[in-house]
């Protein structure tokens, strides 16, 4: 039941998504994420949408696969559109007792509305096609920068895979307690709200023990292993920009440009 | 007849590319009162089929029969299914989680809804059942060792009083002396308090002493059913799934080539002293 959360699941197959580079892939989800933010215009929303299409198809991740991560914001999204389609002031389509449903308000839920799954989806593509660790060295060394100016890069570097990596480990624990305590009666579904709540304390408490359990274990491991932060620290498979990762700037670029002239002219 | 699976199949992330048969037609019928050993090598699908026996897992195909009633029949109560057939997971951790041990045991109980007498004394039952005394009580269940740990999960179990039981591993991770415990109790459990039993392991070692009956499981398959006797005499295709018979089996095929005539059924050490001080008493007279 809790297999279906994709979110920081990577999807293992062969595509050019999976070969690129991590900081390409990193960027162009930065500039799509940031394009998908000032868009206002149809045609905006038509290129985020085509960039998404195209991207998903070159993964070869199944649709379907992805669709299952948008579940997770089902709840988030009905509350974000009923509040815009019924709370915003403006032309009347039609009024229930105190609730009024406006034109605006349609217009911005509905663009609510896409922007929230097409970023959703994209930030999963992202997940899906980049293991957490070239994702993690992806983003250590396009901030690197930062190190200049005291910034931790490598030891939040670090800290993230190691929470990305612990995810799908934590789901299946989290399966296998809810299991355990099925097993003996426990009903995580019916009653009301405090009595879920309730419900919650049988699976929480054995999953902190286990996450604190882990934790202290990993650190043992890394630490007999002489980790101690990113100091003079070498890598196996230091990324390297190939031909099709240039491509895929010029891509990047059109699309940006394409977008701008979007925002700016219409 | 307690459960009967008819063509079980499961399949995993059915549709994506983890997909993953873990059963494949499984056919088994589980009667009352029996002792039964259910072995394979990791990832053959044990555990995905105990899953099964009381409704955790659904299958893909198939279908499952409790005392004869389908338990997919449409408005079949899997709670009460689960206070029938008690499943004890491999990791007390995941199920341990109350201040103290009493209270722990209580959980399952408390979930049926009774009343708090009958809790409380189904509790203390299944506490002296798994030979936890009263001093056990008030302590905290993360403080106990590996074997303690084990056995209240037992008992948290035990305290819905259900007429089968089925253990995941109950010995991983235990020394041999814990390990000798548990299984001791299990087979009490089994004798003195007649419940239906389904032990789960990958040490054939460990469970042939004790049990009437052996499931092999290999790949999702059901690839051998009978008594310990029965499966140890094809020890050579138990070798190739990963699985090895007692010791005492190659050493008495091994005597059996050189010509020394003793039964190839003996399953322990002592069946063998004994089996080969008889062939010793003959030549010797």
């Amino acid at each position: 039941m809790l297999r279906e959360i994709t979110l920081g699941q990577y999807y293992p197959v062969d595509s050019l998504l999976h070969r690129l580079d991590p900081r390409t892939k990193l960027f162009g989800t930065l500039v799509y994420i940031v394009t998908l933010f000032f868009a206002d215009h149809v045609l905006a929303y038509a290129a985020a949408g085509v960039f998404l299409v195209l991207a998903i198809r070159l993964s070869h991740v199944p649709v379907k696969f992805m669709v299952r991560g948008l579940k997770a914001i089902v709840f988030l999204l009905l509350i974000s559109v009923s509040f815009n389609l019924f709370l915003t002031p403006g032309t009347p389509i039609f009024q229930i007792g105190f609730l009024k449903m406006t034109w605006e308000g349609l217009v911005i839920a509905v663009s609510m509305a896409v922007r929230l799954v097409l970023l959703v989806l994209g930030s999963t593509l992202l997940t899906l096609t980049t293991t957490p660790n070239q994702l993690t060295d992806g983003l250590e060394r396009s901030l690197g920068f930062l190190r200049k100016i005291k910034v931790p890069v490598h030891e939040v570097a670090m800290m993230m895979s190691i929470a990305l990596r612990f995810i799908p480990i934590l789901i299946e624990e989290t399966d296998k307690i809810m299991k355990a305590q099925m097993a003996r009666g426990a009903d995580f579904e019916s009653g009301g709200l405090i009595k879920k709540a309730k419900a919650m304390v049988p699976l929480l408490v054995p999953l902190f023990i286990s996450a604190f359990r882990r934790a202290t274990d990993l650190a043992m491991a890394m630490e007999a292993r002489c980790y101690r932060g990113g100091e003079g620290r070498t890598k196996m498979k230091p990324l390297r920009y190939e031909r099709r990762d240039r491509l895929t700037y010029l891509f990047y670029l059109a699309y940006l440009v394409f977008s701008l002239f979007v925002k700016i002219a219409l | 007849m307690a459960i009967e699976l008819k063509n079980v199949n499961h399949i995993y992330g059915q549709g994506t590319i983890f997909e993953q048969y873990a059963l494949k037609n499984v056919d088994l019928t589980i009667d009352d009162g029996e002792f039964i050993g259910l072995i394979g090598h990791t990832g053959s699908g044990k555990s995905t089929l105990i899953q099964h026996l009381n409704g955790l897992l659904k299958a893909t195909e198939g279908d499952i029969l409790y005392n004869g009633e389908s338990i997919y029949r449409e408005g079949y109560s899997l709670r009460d299914l689960r206070s029938h057939v008690g499943l004890v997971f491999q990791y007390p951790e995941h199920q341990l989680f109350e201040v103290d041990v009493f209270t722990d045991v209580c959980f399952g109980p408390k979930n049926l809804n009774l009343p708090d007498e009958e809790i409380k004394k189904r509790a203390a039952e299944a506490l002296s059942m798994v030979g936890l005394d009263e001093s056990f009580y008030k302590q905290s269940p993360f403080e106990l060792s590996g074997g303690q740990k084990r056995r209240v999960a037992i008992a948290g179990v035990l305290a819905m009083k259900p007429e089968v039981l089925v253990l995941d591993e109950p010995t991983a991770g235990l020394d041999p002396r814990g390990r000798d415990e548990i299984l001791g109790l299990v087979s009490d459990l089994h004798e003195k308090q007649g419940l239906t039993v389904v032990l789960v392991s990958h040490s054939m070692e460990d469970v042939a002493r004790y049990v009437s009956r052996l499931v092999v499981m290999n790949h999702g398959e059901k690839v051998f059913d009978g008594t310990p006797r029965e499966v140890f005499r094809h020890y050579r295709e138990l070798e190739k799934i990963g699985l090895a018979a007692p010791q005492i089996t190659y050493a008495v095929h091994a005597l059996r080539e050189r010509g020394i005539a003793v039964d190839e059924d003996i399953m322990t050490v002592e069946e063998a002293r004994d089996a080969l001080l008889a062939l010793w008493k003959e030549k010797t007279c």
